[in-house]
Formats: structure tokens, C-alpha cells, sequence
């Protein structure tokens, strides 16, 4: 749907020159695309409720522990926890795992594809074993290099459009909104983690690594640890932490 | 920053409580002239290492129990907790801290809300670390770095307001955090610290992670409790105010990351020891993160009321290209509207002080701006932000945030007439205010803010792509 956006912007933008300036302009000046993705499930061969899901022992253990932590009349309040899992479990978040969540949690199944529907880490359809998430909010526009440049480059390596998955289902590239890691900027979620402080080179380096096999580190790829001034160098705490009591009130 | 309004609105039923007569809604963007008297210091700045509380904001050592023990988490908290709800309320309320997720609501009035007898139901105390407010990156710092200073904190916290239990709602995207986060609550559950009988107080406490999954409107204090009972995260009307009916229908309180976890190091120092940084009613430490055209961007514990160029040049080594290279600032996450260079030169970093210049401290998300940057295509990506993030609940959001993201799309080429930049004010002011959260509002101000301070920038594309236009026509027909 990323795409179908794109195409729009440029429809806009080349029929723009054409237009008479003199004609009225309503408010509306784009068709409206109405979300990222589709809300309605159509059943497919690989996503149809006649799949069966089942969480396997490991996890059946998990949802015990995670039931605990909620009030047993609330049990619905496991819905994300247990979609997650089953996401998973399953690769993306299928019917099946929605039908199996509602089981789970004894709620009508429409409870579940609400949430389901709602949140955006909900993979309502499959996606490739690296799911790239580039943050192109404007902190991540702007520092660095620019998550623009990084677009451009993971586009270019892996010859996919925002939204598409690479012909050998390895990589699906998807634009998110802020990743809150914008002094790190720009970041690039692979799965569940961060790689940040990216240029085009070391965006190019992991991708290349991830498809030979070979191990990446997370984290930022500039040298620096975390989010200090630069690499090895810190404007404050430079000397050892104070410790216990320190500084502490008289009346303890 | 989302629950801006809603603290305006809650402090407006206090008023109410007070039977004060008339009760006029204020927005941020008002000043009151007598706010800020000035007295006692007037230099900020330049805080010492020893008066920082996070002191593993780098994750430079162990954030498990044994590194925080050694960094002076843990300690006393029995006393703490012994002293009673009274005596933290009264600590809290004299440190002035104010609400760290945006608000600036006062940290210890809040807590009171919560001071009423029990009836019975249980009491819930939410973490809100679904940090999604672009520009913002600080309770991150503290999730994997320092999580025993937010547990410890739950803790207390949760004692002020005889709690049973916390959840701290962690963004979705951050799982490494949110393992840091569940590794530390099993340690401290190992050690005896929370549980039955926390830290041999002989009060119970339990505190549980719960993961989000990708919704920035689920850091409202009430769509986060809505997501939280496994809902769709779309924000509740108030009142009933969550510490009436909150989580699971029962008296909650949500508050930020970085307010629970300064908490335990303020009791232990005493409130006195935290209300000496800062301008009055503007008190304490705070974590900046300072993103966008600088030259070492970075996340620094700083004192409350440094002057804005300060913070960049100490910690972030200057604008890139020098101050004289710099467009525009936006001081609080993207809610707030932008700032313009003669305002950054010498503006305060402190809620009040922002205020009078019609932005916001917000989560002190500094985002900087040089001269090469498309300043309407920066404000233009917010918009669409906005698009995305609204959970469609109410129309004006829902249509308006879609109309922003389309108009500014064309202003970004300057495809659009001069009165059009009247229209797009008109539509954000009505959107302004009339949600029922302030995510609305948030979508709002960013726009107000660019034809605010750089409306000949807007003004001059149009004439540009006119120009344009106008050349193309004419190669046409000849």
C-alpha cells in the first residue's frame, strides 16, 4: 500500500503541471488511500481459516505465565501477548492464529481481529525471514545521512519497492513511523533489532551479511556504544558512578 | 506531549474543586506574564556528575542487580517505603517535579489524586514507555540501562498510592528494552526487593511488563489503558478520570518512565536536594535527547532552565556548520511548533519558558535544524505522521489530519495559492481542541508552527512553482 501511495504522489505531482491554475481546487486533491494496509481478510491458500495453529508446548507454558500477570475476570487482556506469540510461532499473524488467540482468551474472535487490525506489528500477511523497518519520521529524515539516502540504498541492493518482499522471500521492506532511537539516527529495524547510525555503506554491509549467512552486530554501526557524543567519548559520567548513600538526607 | 491537554483539563477540575468562579481553558501556547519571577539564580547548566541520577544513561556498566546495587539502587528503600504514603507525597511535591512524559503535570499532585480511602477494589499503577513521540529517545536509555531505578521506583511510587501492582507498558519495538526490563523484575523478585512482603516492608507488590505493538496513540494515559485490557488503543472520554475507573475499572495512575525512576533518588536525597536545579516551578534534572543537524547528537542528563544553545554546544558539539548555519529548532518532540533561529538563540530549556515563546518543553526532544534542511517537507512528514497515528476515533482528527498530510504534500512544491496557507490555519485550529485526546492537537501545532515563523518560505514556493507553471504554459502554446 506504500507503493500505491508513491504512485499517487507522482500522479499528483506530473498532472499538477498540466493543470489550468485558473480551476477550482476542492480540498480533496488526491484519491484518498484509505490505510497502509487492507482491514478485511480474504481468505488466500496460505491464510484461510481452514489452516490449523496450534502453540506448541514451549509456549503453552509461556501463556500460562503470561495469564498469570493479568486479573483472571480480564483474561482478554492477553490478546496482544498471545498474538505476538503466535506471530512468532507462525511467522505473521494469521487467521488461524487470531481464531486460536480468541479461544485461548474466551472471547468472540471479532474481539481479536479488532486488535489484530489496530496495531501495526501485526503481520496480517507473510513476510520475508529479515522484515527490514526503516523509521523515515523527520528526526531520522534529517540526522545522519538521512534515512532517504538509506531508502534509496536498501531499494536499490535488494531491488524491492516499499511493501514488497525479495523474489526468494528472505527480505520485506516496510516504511514505519518513529522507532525512538532518533539520536541514533537513521535506524533500521531488522526483525527485533536496531541497527542504527547507518550510511549507505553500512546499510549495504548488513544487508550483504544477512544474505550470505554471515553474523551482523546490532546496535549502532558507527562505532559508538550507545548514545555518547561520539565514539569512546562522553560530555558527562566520564568518571566511576557515585555509590550507595551517597548524598544521602541525614534523617535515614 | 500527548497528554498535554489532558493535564490542562484535569488541572481545570481541580480549579473546579476549588470552586473557583470562571474556568478558562488555556492552551500552551498562552503565556501568563507573571509566571516566572525571577530570583535566586539566574545561570543554568553545567550540572556535576554527581548530581545526575541516571548515571548508566550510556550503558557504559551493569544495568543488572549487582550494577545498580553498586550505583546506590536499592538502598534504604525499606526506610523509604516505612516513612509512609504521607511522607513521599510530601517529598515529591516539594522536589516541583513535574510529569517527564509531556504534561509537566505536577509529579506530586498527581500521586494525591490517588490518596483516597481503599474500597475494596484493587489499585493499579501504569508505566507509560510507549515512547513514540518522534525526536524522543530517553526512556529507552533508562529501559536498558537503569531498569532497577524504574522498578525501585514502581515501588515507591506504588506505595504512595497503595497500589497492588504496575505495569509498565513498553513500546512494541523495543523487545531488547523490554527483556532488560523483565531480566531486572526477575532479579528483584529473586532478591526479595518486590513480591509478597517488598523489601521485608511487609507491603505487597507486583510488577508486570506488558509489550504494545506499534501504536503511538497508545502513549495517552487512557488509550494505554485501553490497549492494556487488550483493546483496540483508542482513548477514553474523561471523566471518570483513570484514578476514579482506570485500568480494569479500577483507580490507576499513568505516569512517564523518567518520573517513576527519578523518584527513589529524590526521597533518598531529599526533595530540597532536586527543587535546587532548575527556575521555580520548572525544578530538577532531566534527560535531553538532542537529534537532527548537529554534529554529535546525543542523550545527556542536563539541569532543567540551560539555555537551549548551551545544551547544543556543550553535549552535541554545536549546529553542523556553526549556530549562524541553523533554521530552526523544534525543543519538545514533534508536537511542538518549531522555533525559529532569533528564539533558539537565547531561550531557556524549561516548560515555562518555552511556553511564552507558544511552544513546549514536551519530552525535551530537541530536533535540530540547519539551513539545508526543506523545512516544509520536515513539518510536512509530521503531518503524515499524524495521518498514520490517528486512531480515527474522532472526525476532526481522523479527516483533518488526512487534509494536513494532503495540503502540506502540495505546499512541500508549492503547488497551492498563498490563501490556502489561511485555510490550512483555519482547518488546524479546528481540529485544535476539539478531540478527545490531544493527538488532535498535536497534529495541529507543528503546521501552526511553520506558517507561524516561516510563512515567506511558504509564500515563496508558491510564487516559484506559479512561475513555473505559468513558463510551462507559455512554452506550450507558442
Amino acid at each position: 500500500m506504500f507503493s500505491v501511495r508513491a504512485l499517487v504522489r507522482q500522479a499528483a505531482t506530473t498532472s499538477a503541471v498540466a493543470r489550468n491554475m485558473a480551476a477550482k481546487r476542492t480540498i480533496h486533491s488526491s484519491p484518498a488511500a484509505l490505510s497502509d494496509h487492507l482491514f478485511v481478510h480474504r481468505n488466500t491458500p496460505e491464510n484461510n481459516p481452514s489452516i490449523p495453529f496450534e502453540f506448541d508446548q514451549d509456549n503453552k507454558k509461556r501463556i500460562e505465565e503470561i495469564l498469570k500477570r493479568y486479573p483472571p475476570q480480564y483474561k482478554k487482556a492477553a490478546i496482544m501477548p498471545l498474538l505476538d506469540l503466535g506471530q512468532r510461532q507462525n511467522g505473521f499473524t494469521s487467521i488461524s492464529v487470531m481464531n486460536e488467540v480468541a479461544r485461548l482468551v474466551e472471547v468472540p474472535p471479532m474481539r481479536v481481529y479488532e486488535v489484530a487490525t489496530f496495531y501495526t506489528m501485526f503481520n496480517r500477511e507473510p513476510v520475508g525471514k529479515y522484515f527490514l523497518q526503516l523509521c523515515t519520521t523527520t528526526p531520522c529524515q534529517l540526522g545522519g545521512c538521512g534515512s532517504t539516502k538509506i531508502l534509496e540504498t536498501i531499494k536499490d541492493h535488494l531491488k524491492i519497492e516499499v511493501g514488497e518482499t525479495t523474489k526468494d522471500g528472505k527480505f520485506t521492506l516496510v516504511e514505519v513511523e518513529c522507532a525512538g532511537a532518533c539520536v541514533n539516527a537513521p535506524v533500521l529495524a531488522i526483525n527485533d533489532d536496531y541497527y542504527e547510525d547507518l550510511t549507505p555503506e553500512t546499510t549495504k554491509k548488513v544487508l550483504e551479511n544477512l544474505q550470505n549467512g554471515k553474523p551482523v552486530t546490532p546496535g549502532p554501526q558507527g562505532g559508538r556504544h550507545t548514545c555518547e557524543y561520539a565514539p569512546g567519548k562522553y560530555t558527562t559520567l566520564n568518571s566511576e558512578p557515585y555509590g550507595p548513600g551517597f548524598g544521602m538526607r541525614d534523617d535515614f | 506531549m500527548l497528554r498535554t491537554i489532558a493535564a490542562k483539563r484535569a488541572s481545570a477540575l481541580v480549579n473546579n474543586l476549588n470552586v473557583v468562579p470562571t474556568v478558562t481553558r488555556s492552551y500552551a501556547t498562552q503565556a501568563d506574564p507573571n509566571a516566572n519571577p525571577i530570583n535566586g539564580r539566574t545561570s543554568f547548566g553545567s550540572l556535576s556528575d554527581d548530581d545526575r541520577i541516571f548515571t548508566n544513561v550510556y550503558s557504559k556498566h551493569d544495568f543488572r542487580l549487582k550494577g545498580a546495587m553498586k550505583r546506590g539502587d536499592w538502598h534504604k528503600t525499606k526506610e523509604i517505603l516505612l516513612k509512609g504514603h504521607e511522607w513521599i507525597l510530601k517529598e515529591m511535591k516539594e522536589s516541583g517535579l513535574r510529569g517527564r512524559g509531556g504534561a509537566g503535570f505536577p509529579t506530586g499532585l498527581k500521586w494525591s489524586f490517588m490518596n483516597k480511602p481503599l474500597d475494596g477494589r484493587p489499585r493499579y499503577l501504569v508505566i507509560n514507555a510507549d515512547e513514540g513521540e518522534p525526536g524522543t529517545c530517553k526512556d529507552r536509555e533508562i529501559l536498558r540501562g537503569d531498569p532497577h531505578k524504574l522498578i525501585e521506583g514502581c515501588l515507591v511510587a506504588g506505595r504512595a498510592m497503595h497500589a497492588n501492582a504496575a505495569y509498565i507498558y513498553i513500546r512494541g519495538e523495543f523487545y531488547n528494552e523490554a527483556s532488560n526490563v523483565q531480566e531486572a523484575i526477575n532479579e528483584a523478585y529473586a532478591a526479595g526487593l518486590i513480591g509478597k512482603n517488598a523489601c521485608g516492608s511487609g507491603y505487597d507488590f507486583d510488577v508486570y511488563v506488558h509489550r504494545g505493538a506499534g501504536a503511538y496513540i497508545c502513549g495517552e494515559e487512557t488509550s494505554l489503558i485501553e490497549s492494556l485490557e487488550g483493546k483496540q488503543g483508542k482513548p477514553r472520554l474523561k471523566p471518570p478520570f483513570p484514578a476514579d475507573v482506570g485500568l480494569f475499572g479500577c483507580p490507576s495512575t499513568v505516569t512517564n518512565v523518567e518520573t517513576v525512576a527519578v523518584a527513589p533518588t529524590i526521597l533518598r536525597r531529599g526533595g530540597s536536594w532536586f527543587a535546587g536545579f532548575g527556575r521555580a516551578r520548572n525544578q530538577g534534572t532531566k534527560l535531553f535527547c538532542i537529534s537532527g543537524h548537529v554534529n554529535n547528537p546525543c542523550t545527556v542528563e542536563e539541569e532543567m532552565s540551560i539555555p537551549l544553545r548551551e545544551l547544543i554546544d556543550k553535549h552535541c558539539g554545536g549546529v553542523r556548520g556553526g549556530w549562524d548555519n541553523l533554521l530552526g529548532i523544534i525543543p519538545g518532540g514533534c508536537s511542538v511548533p518549531v522555533l525559529p533561529k532569533n528564539i533558539c538563540d537565547d531561550v531557556l530549556m524549561d516548560f515555562d519558558a518555552l511556553r511564552d515563546v507558544n511552544s513546549g518543553l514536551g519530552t525535551a526532544a530537541v530536533i535540530v535544524m540547519d539551513k539545508t534542511t526543506d523545512i516544509v517537507r520536515a513539518i510536512s512528514r509530521f503531518s503524515a505522521f499524524y495521518r498514520h497515528e490517528s486512531c480515527g476515533q474522532c472526525t476532526p482528527c481522523r479527516e483533518g489530519s488526512r487534509w494536513l498530510e494532503t495540503m502540506m504534500n502540495r505546499f512541500e512544491e508549492g503547488r497551492g495559492k498563498p490563501e490556502e496557507i489561511d485555510q490550512i490555519w483555519e482547518i488546524s485550529k479546528q481540529i485544535e481542541g476539539h478531540t478527545i485526546c490531544a493527538l488532535g492537537d498535536a497534529a495541529a501545532w507543528p503546521v501552526q508552527g511553520l506558517i507561524r515563523h516561516f510563512r515567506p518560505e511558504l509564500e515563496s514556493r508558491m510564487a516559484t512553482f506559479k512561475k513555473s507553471l505559468e513558463a510551462a504554459q507559455a512554452s506550450a502554446t507558442a
